[in-house]
């Protein structure tokens, strides 16, 4: 047997044993074996008949393969605790040898590592095509064995463009024909049928998956993996509940070559198996939460009383039609399947089918997952996908998307439920006994938010988070039953029932926050009674940029403007005010994860004229605000001007990312806490200051230069209307820095001048300054700086021709 | 400290001098035409084929070798002559006289093979694949001499970036007429970003090194004012200095090369440069700014004439002419 081993040493602490699948050999274990810490042994084999074992002449089958593994690893004599990393076939291998190791006393296996692969042939679903393909009478040995393609479809399968040499490598032990007997024999050993050789071993390791249950496991997933999709992902979860996971997007079969990060982050996981989240510390009470309550006791005060009104839909409902469309869609949801525990998906407009829906999942005890279609459509499929959704909910015009973008989830349509709903109007008795209590710590929704950089990351909320997020903002704006919230920013229209207000939809794009318009917005306020405003600020500057010539619409039944999700700018506000004085408008801070985590009001803002960034406030009651200084991030601190990241502390805090470990351990670092990304110090007098993405520090060779500041001071020029600031060139020590200016402005000055100016304020080293007609957001907020492609945009062109 | 300095005519050398001499140290120049520095003893003599030279040598404690022979006009053989010939009969010379340190004025050139330089250490110089005999021999020099690096005949080499300043000749002089004769342009937009050097800056680098860390020792060190802007705003900042118009064209990368070829072709047998060449139009082209962290550390030297406040001299300089 061909072995590869870093060795046994005097100073190792772990061994870790890297077990291959089909038609990989240890050459696909090369990084771990290079990279390993001093402390770590890594021993990566080639089963007997692969990679550079020698050739046999029977088939081997899976037992056969668990009892090598099992002689390998008493032979090497082993001291030290042992970890076990396994991908594709390999992962069945090396967890019948643990699962033999675990069964007896004396064992030294501290964790399991998988990578793509299976233990079970999940019955709802056909076989993997790839494998079926391969698999199919006649084809199998011509594909595996007759020619290359096996091996060569293999690394197709890797997602990445695999570089000629690495694929040379993996070809190298399979190069004729009689090399690649054992291929054949893998495939033929994969145990699809209820009477095959190896299917009695391959359900005893599956069912033996319980003798884990003290031990750490890791599984890493590439998840355009044809062969093991997410649905194996799901079946491995549901057996090892207590994995941690990491679904690396965008990889596919070949993980560990298409994630870059897979190596380290694996070796950080083995120094830490257990990792720091563990449970999180505001789930430890054990009450119930019941979100229809609010709902059916507005149904029982004030039935006749409008619940929800969508503008664009020119519809209001009252809260006893609320409440019985949601038993309606309860009874409905139901009988399609739904109980509690599983994870709903909709493709609904946000208005009175989509509400409904969503209360009734959770009475069901179930979690919803909102994908904001804001996130464009592959955005919103990858989420679903991602989100191992069990059912997706959608109106009939959805369906042939759900279709073509193959949506995972058993599929529900809402077309009987609009009749039923209809229907069922008056039938309903609200007679306030029923009761839909589920525990807080269960799952109550996952939301899909889009980063500045990469795909969206799921957020996974506990029905107690979400019920102290209610209670937040009810405490924060002083809530009462009269108010009525205009959801300009949809999600939002979701709390209304939970804090028992009315809420209204005004008419608008939900998924596009700048198609609000004045006119809209007005309507909302004196047609729908709207007294509170949640708004983007892309939304706000086009209700501003939409204000008529004639204006004098009536204003005074709104009290509160919130503006939140991406940074405002002072002038915006000084206009709305000007435009709707009746309204106090006040800009909380806060991310998917936590909001709100403080605020700030108008006058405030206006009072504070340094430019030392976006001044958000002190943090709300039961807020726990600190700073993660650049120069000691380990260190939370909350002395005045020091700049690094923000981390906060809140009962309403995000509870877990879906199927991101690394993501969750790097956020959760200070347990309990949450590291938000962003940084920026706190004053002298405890309120926050935003300067930017932790991203987008620039460190340069004077020191380290922040983007908020500078591109405020340069925004404070007359002839410029917008700034970025960003680095160009290395990134770690010797960046420099360069403005962006969106001007059309100050032909009047030389442009030597406006250099001079722009370097007299900016208050950092600007190696140079460009114009542009435009600077650009991202799509979701239309409000945020892309600086991401801002840097790429100044890289190039200051890179020269060359 | 006696310190001979070689080359001590040009811009760069005369301030060397000032430097050297402002350090409190004794200043010795040798070269082949009389300069005149105020405070320097003066002796002249061909470095390549020296006729008194323990003369000169006599007594050095430590040497600046600034002297070499630049542009493109001439052999290969005379630039190895002057460049590589030179330095090591200097380097012959100090190591018999005793000498303690030799300071190399080399060139970002002997490591830049073409493409951008962002943010870059000092990396070696590669003599067989930077382009032009100057380069190439200035690579083979500065080798030489950090090879000869010991622990009591310390070394090092100091690669100032495109050094210009009031009174310049070479840079400066030459765009201020190619502007005033309106031969001035981008080469697409001049939106490189380039690292220049203000001379005092530069000079001072050189005083520095003669008393700087062990470490500093037997490697080359990248020397810029550490204000990176780019080939367009420089240009322009020069040409107002002067007070001659502004480069108002810009051609493209492609055409600027193939304009530099044929100028290099056309002037192949004549005795003068050619007034464009691939270099030049590569210079001008490609981004070359460095990161100058580790000379600061190690020289315990920064710039202290800002480009600002250079550009502030150009101007003043200008407007007494």
């Amino acid at each position: 047997m061909h072995v590869l081993d870093t060795g046994a040493g005097q100073n190792h602490e772990l061994t870790l044993v890297c077990v291959h699948g089909n038609p990989t050999w240890s050459y696909l274990w090369r990084n771990f074996l290079a990279q390993a810490p001093s402390n770590i042994r890594v021993i990566a084999l080639d089963h007997l008949g692969m990679g550079y074992s020698e050739r046999l002449d029977s088939e081997r089958v899976l037992d056969q393969r668990v009892d090598d593994l099992t002689r390998l690893i008493r032979a090497l004599k082993i001291t030290t605790p042992i970890m076990s990393l396994a991908h594709d076939w390999g992962g069945p291998i090396s967890l019948g040898w643990v699962e033999n190791e675990i069964a007896s006393a004396d064992h030294k296996i501290t964790g399991v590592i998988l990578l793509n692969t299976a233990v079970h042939q999940p019955t709802e679903f056909k076989n993997p095509a790839v494998i079926r393909l391969a698999r199919a009478r006649g084809l199998l040995a011509p594909i595996t064995e007759y020619t290359q393609g096996f091996v060569f479809g293999t690394r197709v399968l890797s997602g990445s463009k695999m570089s000629r040499d690495v694929a040379a490598g993996f070809r190298a032990p399979y190069r004729t024909r009689e090399l690649r007997k054992a291929i054949h024999g893998f495939v033929a050993d994969i145990p699809f049928e209820v009477n095959h050789v190896s299917r009695a071993t391959l359900d005893q390791i599956a069912l033996n998956l319980n003798l884990l249950s003290q031990t750490p496991v890791l599984m890493c997933w590439g998840p355009n993996d044809p062969v093991f999709s997410d649905i194996y992902l799901r079946d491995l979860k549901s057996r090892i509940p207590h994995a941690e996971v990491h679904r690396y997007e965008g990889a596919s079969h070949l993980v560990s070559e298409d994630a870059p990060g897979l190596v380290s982050d694996v070796f950080s996981w083995i120094e830490s198996p257990r990792g720091p989240h563990v449970d999180s510390p505001n789930e430890i009470d054990n009450s119930l939460v019941d979100f229809g309550a609010q709902m059916m006791e507005q149904a029982i005060i004030r039935p006749n009383v409008v619940g929800l009104t969508a503008m664009n839909e020119h519809r209001s409902v009252t809260w006893r039609e609320l409440h019985s469309q949601t038993e309606f869609s309860m009874r409905y949801l139901s009988e399609k399947g739904v109980t509690a525990g599983d994870r709903v998906a909709f493709l609904v407009p946000p208005g009175p089918l989509l509400i409904p829906l969503i209360y009734a999942t959770w009475n069901l005890g179930a979690a919803v997952v909102l994908a904001d279609s804001g996130l464009g459509l592959r955005g919103m499929f990858r989420a679903l996908r991602g989100a191992h959704i069990d059912h997706v909910v959608g109106v009939p015009r959805a369906w042939p998307l759900m279709r073509s973008l193959q949506i995972p989830g058993a599929r529900i349509s809402t077309k009987e439920l609009g009749k039923a709903g209809e229907r069922g109007k008056a039938n309903v008795v609200v007679d306030g006994t029923s009761k839909h209590e589920f525990p807080s710590k269960d799952l109550g929704a996952v939301v899909f938010t889009s980063g500045s950089t990469g795909p969206a990351k799921g957020v996974q909320y506990s029905r107690g988070h979400i019920a102290r997020t209610v209670a937040a903002l009810q405490s924060q704006y002083s809530i009462e039953s009269h108010d009525v919230i205009i959801a300009a920013f949809a999600p939002w229209a979701v709390f209304g029932p939970a804090l028992g207000i009315a809420s209204v939809l005004p008419n608008m794009n939900p998924g596009k926050p700048s198609s609000l318009t004045y006119r809209a917005l007005n309507e909302s306020v004196v047609r729908a009674g709207g007294t509170l405003l949640w708004a983007s600020p892309a939304a706000l500057t086009n209700v501003i940029d939409t204000v008529p010539e004639h204006e004098n619409a009536d204003w005074s039944g709104i009290r509160l403007i919130l503006s939140a999700g991406a940074p405002v700018p002072k002038s915006l506000l000084k206009r709305l005010a000007e435009l709707i004085p009746s309204a106090s408008i006040r800009t909380p801070y806060g991310m998917t994860e936590a909001l709100p985590l403080s605020e700030i009001s108008l006058a405030e803002i206006l009072s504070s004229d340094e430019d030392h960034g976006v001044l958000v406030g002190r943090g709300l009651p039961g807020v726990d605000i600190k700073i993660a200084p650049w120069s000691d991030p380990d260190h939370l601190t909350t002395d005045p001007e020091v700049m690094g990241e923000i981390v906060v502390r809140a009962p309403h805090m995000k509870n877990s990312y879906n199927n991101l470990a690394f993501t969750e351990r790097t956020s959760s670092q200070f347990l309990g806490w949450h590291r938000t990304g962003d940084v920026g110090h706190l004053d002298a007098g405890g309120s926050l200051w935003i300067e930017g993405r932790k991203s987008h520090v620039i460190t340069t060779q004077m020191g380290v230069v922040t983007p908020v500041p500078v591109e405020q001071r340069v925004e404070s020029l007359d002839f410029v209307r917008q700034a970025a600031c960003v680095g160009v060139g290395p990134k770690e020590a010797s960046a420099v820095v360069i403005v962006y200016i969106e001007s059309d402005q100050g032909r009047e000055l030389s442009q030597l001048r406006r250099e001079d100016r722009v370097r007299e304020v900016a208050g950092a080293p600007i190696a140079a300054i460009l114009r542009v007609r435009s600077l650009p957001t991202d799509i979701r907020h239309n409000a945020k700086l892309n600086r991401e492609e801002i840097s790429r945009w100044a890289n190039k062109k200051l890179a020269g021709s060359a | 400290m006696k310190v001979l300095i070689t080359g001590g005519r040009g811009l760069l050398g005369s301030s060397v001098v000032q430097e050297i001499l402002k350090a409190g140290h004794e200043c010795v120049v040798v070269q082949r035409n009389p300069c005149g520095i105020e405070g320097a003893r003066e002796f002249l003599d061909d470095l390549t084929a020296p006729k008194n030279q323990d003369e000169w040598m006599d007594g050095i404690d430590a040497i600046v070798h600034l002297a070499a022979k630049v542009g493109i006009v001439g052999s290969y053989q005379e630039f190895l002559d002057a460049n590589v010939g030179a330095t090591q009969m200097l380097l012959e010379a100090a190591k018999q006289h005793g000498v303690k340190k030799f300071i190399y004025a080399s060139s970002p050139s002997v490591a830049h093979t073409g493409s951008a330089l962002i943010g870059a250490g000092a990396q070696p110089a590669q003599p067989t694949s930077v382009r032009g005999a100057y380069s190439q021999t200035k690579a083979l020099a500065e080798l030489d001499v950090l090879a000869a690096n010991t622990s009591t005949f310390a070394t090092l080499a100091l690669r100032p970036h495109l050094v210009w300043g009031p009174g310049d000749t070479q840079l400066i002089e030459r765009i201020v007429e190619r502007a005033r004769s309106g031969r001035l342009f981008y080469i697409d937009g001049g939106y490189a970003l380039i690292d220049t050097t203000y001379v005092s800056n530069a000079a001072r680098a050189f005083a520095c090194s003669l008393t700087a860390a062990p470490d500093a020792y037997g490697r080359p060190h990248m020397v810029s004012n550490g204000e990176p802007r780019t080939v367009r705003e420089t240009l322009m900042r020069i040409t107002q200095a002067a007070g001659v118009p502004q480069p108002s064209r810009s051609v493209s990368f492609r055409i600027a090369m193939a304009a530099g070829r044929a100028a290099e072709f056309a002037w192949k047998n004549r005795n003068s440069e050619p007034p464009l060449t691939t270099f030049l139009v590569e210079q001008l082209a490609t981004a070359h700014w460095f990161d100058i962290e580790q000379t600061k550390r190690l020289l315990n030297w920064s710039p202290t004439i800002s480009l600002d406040e250079g550009f502030a001299e150009l101007t003043n300089w200008y407007a007494n002419q």
